[in-house]
């Protein structure tokens, strides 16, 4: 019975960061950047959605539509600024300007909204789900998370392989300069994919903050190195290896918690990353890519 | 291409204006005192000294103004402002305060260290934080100025340093008052606790709170850790604390995480007795937060808001009429600190010439003095011992419909 009910934390964490996960592999599988900023967005998703219920009154599922819409924005107003001057420049460059972005955003939101915690209310209202007689939760929470995160997935895959815009992004993820010559708009299609990619962390913060209701300028760091990790740990650039890897990492970290030590826990996920990328370099769902010279 | 990318910068600018704006706009919110500017007193706000008829002394502020842990930063430093305007208003000695931020971080904390000094600082007002503190007392004590922490808590600030003194209690001290006083008020049969293995602050007073329930015979029946990285899901050390039984779950923490826990426990249907230290002083001003969650947590503070005696009251009002938020412990202890260099420094003739060493030595002398004694708001009758920890009596207090009472 513990053991299910470490499992079910397990992958109540591991959905979080299976949802974060989804914003940084899709603009790393399509874009070929890491875009360390994300999680920030999902911090300003979160405190855009705390102004909505809070501060205007507006009802939760408004409030998310608003914190999406926001981050929506603010993911294309950092790419047109702080990306696309770039585009031809070194990948480390990109690199080193989306931690800058990371930072900008952590201290603008600093002097915004002050360094005090704040206290989310979550948007989620379905009741727990007990069973065997309560002696195990799971928390609504994770039922949504988990239910968002497969429709998320059914829509990226659907974007990606069915409609036009799909096409244009896998055929810059392939060759972004054979792309243009056969007529695909390279910085339209990687703004589009920055749009996507900065709704998903307006959701991934609003559920993230529902499920641990608490509010800093810092919030969306750690979850986002996580989840980082994680979409590495699937196989970054695959929309269901970032699933994969982040309920495998919460799952790993909880039980490593539980049945090694609470000191070790990020030590026992690391390890096992580094084991996993010795035998599987690109991920467990990670395309391998030849490199023709 | 290139005017595209400057019309796009113009439209960004003015969208992230119109956002800044439209945010500084909000209806009265009660955290105003956000930035890094509006908290911190510029030197050119302080009284100049009338000829060096009365002395102007250089007192020298660190603490975290922006970052995480800027809500203790910007506390200690407001409180320090309106001391030091309380004593200039008074017409004797004359204080000029420079507070610079350290962001929590050890090294820019020396840095900021080093601007003081060039500024020509004479009596050292810090650090806020523990970290940084250890690194800016050796420091401190190189140079021989004087130094008054308001809240690093750590024995490792003070340890070896005859110039460095602290207001609040030591981590150990804590830890010690925690386990005493759930003994002997009975609270608990068995106590888990759950500590922050990555903080300086939570690890001290974790130790010693073992040492003291082991020689008091409390049992400790679980003891489990979170870092920084993993303050996100407690389901694991709520659950072994549920399975051991206990009956109490010390929490040596910050109120951030002990937030969380609350509201995991809850969740869980878990409700043992919350015991905190002071770094739970705060859990009730988190805007938006559940209070409900926090009823019945003890812990043991030295400075309740809701005092109703003089002093407390008339800094509480003046506080929230400057900054619109109920001081916390560190605004008390920043407050304290230079009321307490002020005491000692009341009767002496020291004048702006007098150097930082001397002046170090002068206060030393003081403080360590058995006459020296100092009624402030974290405490009465506080004395300091050689190795500068200050002695005082906690208050344990208990939160009942979402505000403080004294349990005793």
């Amino acid at each position: 019975m513990d053991f299910l009910s470490y499992l079910i934390s397990g992958i109540s964490l591991g959905s979080i960061y299976a949802i974060i996960a989804l914003g940084y592999t899709m603009v790393y599988g399509i874009a070929k950047m890491l875009n360390f900023a994300h999680g920030d967005v999902i911090m300003v998703g979160g405190y855009m959605s705390f102004m909505a219920t809070t501060h205007f009154g507006w009802p939760p599922l408004l409030s998310v539509l608003f914190a999406m819409a926001v981050c929506t924005l603010l993911g294309i107003v950092i790419e047109q600024l702080a990306y696309k001057p770039l585009r031809s420049a070194p990948a480390l460059a990109v690199l080193i300007t989306a931690i800058g972005v990371s930072y900008f955003l952590q201290n603008a939101a600093l002097l915004i909204w002050s360094a005090n915690p704040k206290s989310f209310s979550s948007v989620v209202f379905l009741e727990a789900l007990r069973l065997f007689d309560g002696r195990l939760i799971i928390s609504g929470t994770t039922i949504v998370t988990i239910i968002v995160c497969l429709v998320i997935i059914l829509i990226l895959n659907t974007i990606v392989n069915k409609t036009k815009v799909g096409r244009a992004m896998r055929a810059v993820s392939e060759d972004k300069d054979a792309a243009q010559l056969m007529g695909v708009n390279v910085n339209k299609t990687i703004s589009i994919t920055f749009a996507i990619g900065s709704a998903l962390a307006a959701i991934a913060g609003v559920l993230l903050c529902s499920a641990y209701p608490i509010l800093m300028p810092t919030t969306g760091a750690m979850p986002g190195i996580k989840a980082f990790t994680a979409a590495v740990f699937g196989g970054i650039g695959s929309i269901p290896g970032a699933f994969l890897g982040g309920i495998l990492l919460g799952i790993i970290e909880i039980l490593g918690k539980a049945y090694i030590s609470t000191q070790l826990s990020d030590a026992i996920v690391f390890a096992v990353l580094i084991i996993i990328l010795l035998v599987k370099p690109t991920g467990l769902l990670g395309k391998k890519v030849l490199v023709k010279v | 291409m290139k005017r595209r990318f400057y019309s796009t910068f113009a439209v960004a600018l003015v969208l992230c204006l119109a956002l800044l704006a439209g945010c500084a706009g909000q209806p009265a919110k009660p955290t105003e005192p956000s930035g890094s500017e509006a908290p911190v007193p510029s030197e050119s706000e302080s009284v100049k000294p009338d000829d060096g008829v009365k002395a102007t002394i250089k007192l020298g502020g660190i603490g975290p103004l922006t970052g995480g842990a800027a809500v203790y930063g910007i506390a200690a430093a407001n409180g320090a402002k309106i001391a030091v305007d309380e004593i200039n208003a008074l017409g004797g000695i004359q204080f000029e305060l420079n507070f610079q931020d350290d962001e929590h971080d050890a090294e820019k904390s020396v840095n900021a260290y080093n601007v003081l000094k060039d500024w020509g600082m004479q009596i050292l007002v810090g650090t806020v934080t523990t970290t940084p503190g250890i690194a800016v007392s050796a420091e401190a004590f190189e140079d021989r100025i004087f130094a008054l922490t308001p809240s690093a808590s750590s024995p490792a600030v003070v340890e070896g340093k005859d110039n460095v003194f602290q207001m609040c209690f030591t981590d150990p001290n804590q830890g010690i008052a925690s386990a005493q006083y759930i003994q002997d008020k009975n609270l608990a049969t068995k106590v888990a606790i759950i500590y922050n293995n990555a903080d300086a602050y939570s690890t001290g007073i974790y130790e010693k709170f073992v040492s003291e329930a082991k020689a008091k015979n409390l049992e400790v029946v679980s003891t489990t850790t979170f870092t920084d990285d993993t303050a996100n899901d407690f389901s694991v050390q709520l659950t072994e604390a549920q399975k051991a039984g206990a009956d109490l779950i010390f929490l040596p923490i910050y109120y951030q995480p002990a937030s969380l826990i609350l509201a995991q426990a809850k969740a869980m249907n878990y409700e043992p007795t919350f015991f905190g230290v002071d770094g739970m002083d705060g859990i009730l001003t988190m805007e938006n937060f559940d209070t409900a969650l926090a009823e019945g947590v003890m812990l043991l503070t030295p400075f309740v808001a809701d005092a109703t005696d003089e002093k407390t009251v008339s800094f509480v009002k003046k506080y929230d009429e400057l900054y619109g938020e109920v001081p916390n412990q560190f605004a008390a202890d920043g407050y304290d600190v230079v009321y307490a260099l002020y005491e000692a420094l009341k009767d002496s003739d020291v004048t702006a010439d007098t150097s930082a060493s001397e002046l170090c030595d002068l206060l030393i002398g003081t403080f360590t003095s058995d006459s020296f004694v100092f009624n402030g708001l974290t405490g009465e009758n506080m004395t300091w011992s050689k190795s500068g920890e200050v002695a005082k009596a906690p208050k344990g207090m208990v939160i009942e419909n979402g505000v403080y009472v004294g349990m005793d």
